[in-house]
């Protein structure tokens, strides 16, 4: 306290705090340091160690029903054991790759747009409506795709549930290319332009390149997040617990079932439920590993 | 006369040199202009999503604007059979469980950072965050699950007896512990947004310059008064933007609040214990009954004001954090 009062105007060079000798305050300084580190390490581990225990809590329920039924087989009917997990393997593939379709054409050409052609205050416009999309909770963009096409339509469907997934990626991944393009060094557009490329040629065939890996980083990550996406797929996959052959019928995916498992009354289920949970973490982490380890984080690939 | 008439050729061989070289753009353009157009077309069909999505939910809640008004962010009952709706407790959930989360994580993520950045030894400073970094991208569902089968018992069981032994006399630790509930919520949004909060004080303590904190060594100041003295007053708004941009998360969070909120409107009382709604959970509840009219409006209208609040928070948190260049937790946000 006396410390805090002393030490905010650093009046004159003679009333310095921090070179107080004085035995009491010396050692209440180091104290409150040590007891700083202590408390600070705490969060720390805490914060780590409850991520440490989730995934060690999920892979010790749901381990045991990894085997082979879990990839082929179809649910079982409520209460009766046995069954897998193909049909929400099946469906979460089909909407990752649809929300792909539409995110990654979309999220790309923002931020090309971003990087290489905006100026001025559209641009900025632009810009802040995509950092704005950044935050909006995903389950708006299903309620968006629910009026737009699954009321109207009188059915859940997959490519509902795509197009919401779809609009979720497009800031992560316009996000992720305008800043890798913007770590393309500008020599190297210059020396394609010196060469009489055209602005496409250059973007299309130089810059891009060059921050290949950075943004296909940034598509993985945009994808591993969208494949755990719970609320917007209620109000437009909603589930099946048949393989899905139309688009525009409703499908099952990881993150679906695990939802109906959690609320089933039986027991079985619920511990199955923990299955699909490993399935979707180790999904999610093994990417964002295998992403730290292949790039040593978001870096531009020079050529 | 020389000299003008010297100024004025130079300026005509510029102009026709410039003229040329428009040419030559030109010549090249088609392909350019192909390009141009494909790229705009994609910007402007996002801008029109985003612009989509604010009408399609306006215009779909107006019956029920219209039929309540105001009314509908203080009614208590959300009741198809008689046709009123209103959003009164779930706002009040809403906003109880992203503020016991906000002000749980703002502590913990403010000491976790500074740990991180000032004291953690070298060795350990990239595997403890990316721990903490990976805590955010662990899917809801998962979180919700373990809230549901395994946190919310034990916090009927154990903890909520716990809280009421000791802090009973507070009115914040009374009545039935059942487990699911605001309490619940606040706790598990708290680990939910503590990654993200972290990740960006992080950052933001990352750009205090280090002649701030030499200069407080020099002095011959701890460590921890180098965070009090130096790194905290230099990153305080930063950091206040990125508890903004958790909250903003808390308030919109889905599907783990579904589970764990237990979803039944309480007689209203100070009680952390009591189950209740969120706007989001809310929606989730809602949608799958939503009979064209006003139930499907009131759903929208939750969606609505759902987005405006989260946008307002995400604006502010924003303009706090963009003073500092645009910072925004790289891979994590």
């Amino acid at each position: 306290m006396r410390l805090a009062e002393q030490a905010t105007p650093p009046a004159s060079p003679r009333s310095n705090p921090f070179q107080e000798e004085r035995n009491g305050l010396a050692r209440r300084r180091r104290v409150t340091n040590q007891l700083a580190v202590v408390l600070t390490g705490a969060f720390t581990v805490l914060a780590s160690l409850f991520l440490l225990y989730l995934i060690v809590y999920v892979a010790g329920k749901g381990l045991q029903f990894i085997n082979l039924d879990f990839f082929t087989q179809r649910p079982k009917p409520p209460g009766e054991t046995g069954g897998g997990w193909a049909t929400a393997l099946q469906g979460t593939a089909v909407l990752i790759g649809l929300a792909a379709l539409i995110g990654v054409p979309l999220g790309m050409a923002v931020g090309i747009y971003l990087s290489e052609i905006g100026r001025g205050r559209f641009a900025s416009l632009v810009r802040f409506l995509v950092d704005t999309l950044t935050g909006i909770p995903t389950v708006i963009f299903g309620l968006f795709a629910w009026v737009l096409i699954v009321v109207p339509s009188h059915s859940f469907s997959a490519l509902s549930a795509g197009v919401a997934l779809g609009i979720i990626m497009v800031p992560t991944v316009a996000r992720a290319t305008e800043e890798m393009l913007r770590l393309v060094p500008k020599e190297l557009r210059e020396a394609s332009a010196a060469l009489g490329a055209t602005e496409s040629r250059t973007v299309l065939r130089v810059v891009i390149p060059a921050a290949r890996s950075g943004i296909v980083t940034g598509i993985m990550l945009a994808l591993a997040r969208v494949a755990g996406e719970t609320a917007p797929l209620l109000l437009t996959a909603f589930g099946t617990s048949f393989f899905n052959t139309s688009l525009l019928r409703p499908i099952d995916a990881i993150p679906l079932r695990i939802f109906v498992f959690t609320l089933s009354p039986y027991a079985i289920e619920q511990q199955q439920a923990f299955a699909g949970a490993l399935v979707l973490i180790a999904f999610v982490l093994l990417t964002s590993l295998a992403i730290r380890w292949a790039t040593g984080g978001f870096r531009v690939r020079r050529r | 006369m020389q000299p003008r008439l010297a100024a004025r050729i130079s300026s005509t061989q510029a102009r026709s040199r410039a003229w040329g070289h428009q040419l030559r753009v030109r010549a090249r353009r088609p392909g350019d202009f192909a390009f141009r157009v494909l790229i705009y077309a994609f910007v402007v069909v996002v801008l029109a999503v985003v612009a989509g999505i604010a009408w399609v939910l306006l215009s779909n809640s107006w019956p029920t604007i219209q039929a309540f008004g105001l009314r509908f962010l203080t009614n208590s009952a959300f009741d198809p059979i008689h046709n009123t709706y209103g959003v009164g407790p779930a706002l009040f959930g809403t906003f109880i469980t992203s503020a016991i989360a906000f002000v749980l994580a703002l502590p913990l993520g403010i000491g976790t950072a500074a740990f991180l950045t000032e004291f953690c030894p070298s060795a350990f400073r990239a595997p403890l965050a990316f721990l903490v970094d990976s805590l955010a991208v662990i899917p809801s569902i998962v979180i919700g699950l373990w809230g549901f089968l395994v946190f919310a018992p034990w916090l009927q069981q154990r903890g909520e007896p716990w809280l009421q032994q000791h802090l009973g006399f507070l009115p914040f630790f009374q009545g039935t512990p059942h487990g699911v509930g605001i309490l619940a919520a606040g706790l598990i949004l708290t680990a939910m947004i503590l990654p993200i909060i972290t990740a960006i004080a992080r950052e933001v303590m990352a750009t205090v310059p280090v002649s701030q904190r030499e200069a407080l060594l020099a002095l011959g100041a701890t460590r921890w008064e180098v965070i009090r003295y130096a790194v905290l007053p230099y990153s305080r708004v930063g950091i206040m933007g990125g508890a903004i941009l958790g909250l903003g998360r808390a308030l919109g969070e889905t599907i783990a609040v579904t589970l764990v909120i237990g979803n039944q409107a309480a007689s209203p009382s100070l009680s952390l214990f009591q189950t209740g709604y969120t706007l989001a959970s809310v929606i989730i509840n809602q949608f799958g009954e939503a009979t064209p009219g006003l139930f499907l409006s009131a759903v929208l209208e939750t969606g609505l004001l759902l987005l405006l609040i989260t946008l307002i928070t995400n604006v502010l948190a924003r303009l706090l954090i963009a003073r500092l260049g645009r910072v925004g937790g790289g891979l994590i946000v």
